[in-house]
């Protein structure tokens, strides 16, 4: 186990007791009748293997994304437990990350998990150097070696296929793909064991996001974290994961492998998702 | 008039403040900055500083720049004797109580001095993120991440950090400090200090402080030397020193010479006869 989700939940609004019991996907509605609170995420059960790639797809609102941020402490769920491997407490029990106090989760955020964003501007800081932004992730995971710290960032650009020269270049100089790869390079640079992606290609132009996955995909071979990948493109999650978790109204209605869900739906509306590609 | 110009109750606070200041070395503590006979922004946090712990028994000495003769330096030691009849002085070893802008004395400190720091920006973290509100989670989180980008940027672009003064220190292990615009020179001089070191920002209605022998420490990636103005090759054209902070003086003539910085070490130099 390497991350374990126990009925997380997530509430927007005045918490009542009928919020999740009176949505979800059998109700077709994420909005509590009583309340009137929206209801992100409901109830979600987890668990992600050592080197796994989990897939979450879903309609637009089903609660993905918002889960990808509850598990990297981005917002903080209203009900639930979530474990990461080696993020115990100081009597070495595995311990709740809602429970974390700040340094715990400037430890959690830094050394164990990494978040890539849809959006290279919410995971980069664009005042700093591309070079800078691996380093500030290096220095946040203990590393105060200038020498070390320029050849990881430059290890990471690299592999990343951004030329080493432009190292001390600020994000803004470079073009969204490349934006997108420096992402990747800061997330991947204080070796994370979790991995956590925000759909990492929309957006980007085709030739792009085939490079993009396939660079995530090779990385992911050769240095083992463990993934978890948010998209609504059937096709990265097909390239990408091992096992898919389906989402409708905050609630998982289907999980399993993906090449089986992909190829035998059972749930009527991953029926509907999957019949729906183009 | 009181003695020392505030009120009882005002010096009570400020001492309170220093008190908590103490206990956690390096930590900004706010207080409430009184009205003073002069304006905020020229030394107020400091003179609030000397006037809440002076006493009958002190010494006083004002420097400005090293400088015990500058304007600033002058009025705020006349202020303070005028309202406390305490001795002042210009000898650093005699002094118990020292209010300094923008420089640490030459002469090493001893046990039971007091140097205050005159501050205009107390948080260190100004310089990277504006943001008071984040500044506090900064320092509550000890995450100093963009203080440590800013000097990785300035070492890869220019071989070594471009701040000359106000260089970040780190206190304890724990808070990143702005030690005041003192040279970069003056940084190694706060760590293991056997004096008490105070800051205060009157302005900004801010209390630091560094107890007698903590660990101090300029930031600097392991792997790098902490380097210093350097003098090398120059003296001080009127008491010869080699190793002290100089200023560079142009005449009329547009030739250069170099004086201490601190007038007080050069005139001490001159009567012990050490002169060239």
């Amino acid at each position: 186990m390497i991350l374990d989700l126990k009925n997380v939940s997530k509430v927007f609004g005045k918490f009542c007791p009928n919020c999740l019991d009176h949505t979800g996907a059998d109700y077709n509605s994420s909005i509590c009748p009583t309340c009137n609170s929206v209801v992100g995420v409901n109830d979600v059960n987890l668990t992600l293997s050592q080197g796994e790639v989990l897939g979450i797809v879903g309609e637009s609102g089903s609660g993905k994304s918002t889960l990808l941020q509850l598990i990297y402490q981005d917002q903080e769920a209203s009900l639930g437990e979530i474990f990461v491997k080696d993020f115990i407490s100081k009597d070495g029990k595995k311990k709740n990350i809602l429970d974390a106090n700040l340094n715990e989760l400037s430890h959690l955020r830094n050394s164990l998990m990494s978040m890539i964003y849809q959006n290279p501007r919410l995971g980069l800081n664009y005042k700093f150097s591309a070079g800078g932004n691996i380093a500030q992730k290096v220095i946040m995971s203990g590393n105060k070696k200038y020498d070390e710290i320029r050849q990881r960032a430059m290890f990471f650009l690299e592999k990343t296929e951004i030329p080493t020269s432009r190292i001390d270049d600020y994000p803004d100089y470079f073009s969204g793909g490349q934006q997108q790869r420096i992402q990747i390079s800061k997330a991947l640079s204080s070796n994370p064991k979790i991995l956590l992606l925000d759909e990492p290609t929309t957006g980007l132009d085709l030739s792009v996001q085939a490079k993009i996955l396939d660079l995530i995909k090779e990385l992911q071979h050769e240095i083992g974290f463990a993934m978890v990948v948010v998209s609504h493109d059937l096709g990265v999650i097909k390239h990408l994961t091992d096992i898919t978790v389906v989402m409708k109204n905050g609630q998982i209605v289907e999980k399993g492998l993906t090449d089986q869900i992909l190829e035998d739906p059972q749930h009527p509306y991953t029926q509907l998702l999957v019949s729906s590609i183009l | 008039m009181r003695y020392a110009f505030l009120d009882e109750e005002a010096k009570k606070e400020i001492r309170r403040s220093i008190l908590k200041a103490i206990a956690i070395p390096g930590y900004i503590v706010s207080f409430a900055s009184r009205e003073l006979p002069v304006a905020r922004g020229w030394g107020t946090g400091g003179l609030q500083l000397s006037l809440a712990i002076i006493n009958e028994e002190d010494t006083l000495k004002v420097i400005d720049q090293g400088c015990d003769g500058s304007v600033n330096a002058v009025n705020i030691r006349n202020f303070i004797s005028s309202v406390t009849n305490v001795k002042t002085t210009t000898k650093t070893q005699e002094a118990s109580i020292i209010q300094t802008r923008h420089r640490v004395p030459e002469i090493d400190l001893q046990e039971g001095q007091t140097l205050v720091y005159q501050v205009p920006i107390p948080d260190i973290l100004e310089t990277v993120e504006p943001n008071l509100e984040k500044q506090k989670l900064l320092h509550a989180n000890a995450d100093y991440s963009k203080l440590w980008v800013l000097l990785y940027e300035d070492t890869s672009m220019f071989g070594d950090s471009r701040i000359s003064s106000r260089y970040p220190v780190m206190v304890n292990d724990r808070y990143a400090m702005d030690p005041s615009p003192i040279p970069k020179y003056d940084t190694p001089k706060l760590g293991d200090c056997k004096a008490l070191q105070l800051f205060g920002a009157g302005r900004e209605k801010k209390i630091y402080a560094v107890p007698p022998y903590t660990k101090v420490e300029p930031l600097k990636f392991e792997d790098r030397e902490f380097k210093v103005e350097n003098f090398d090759g120059k003296a001080c054209a009127r008491c010869g020193s080699t190793n002290s902070f100089l200023d560079e003086v142009y005449d009329d003539n547009g030739d250069v010479s170099y004086y201490c910085n601190d007038t007080d070490y050069c005139d001490t130099r001159l009567e012990l006869g050490e002169s060239k």
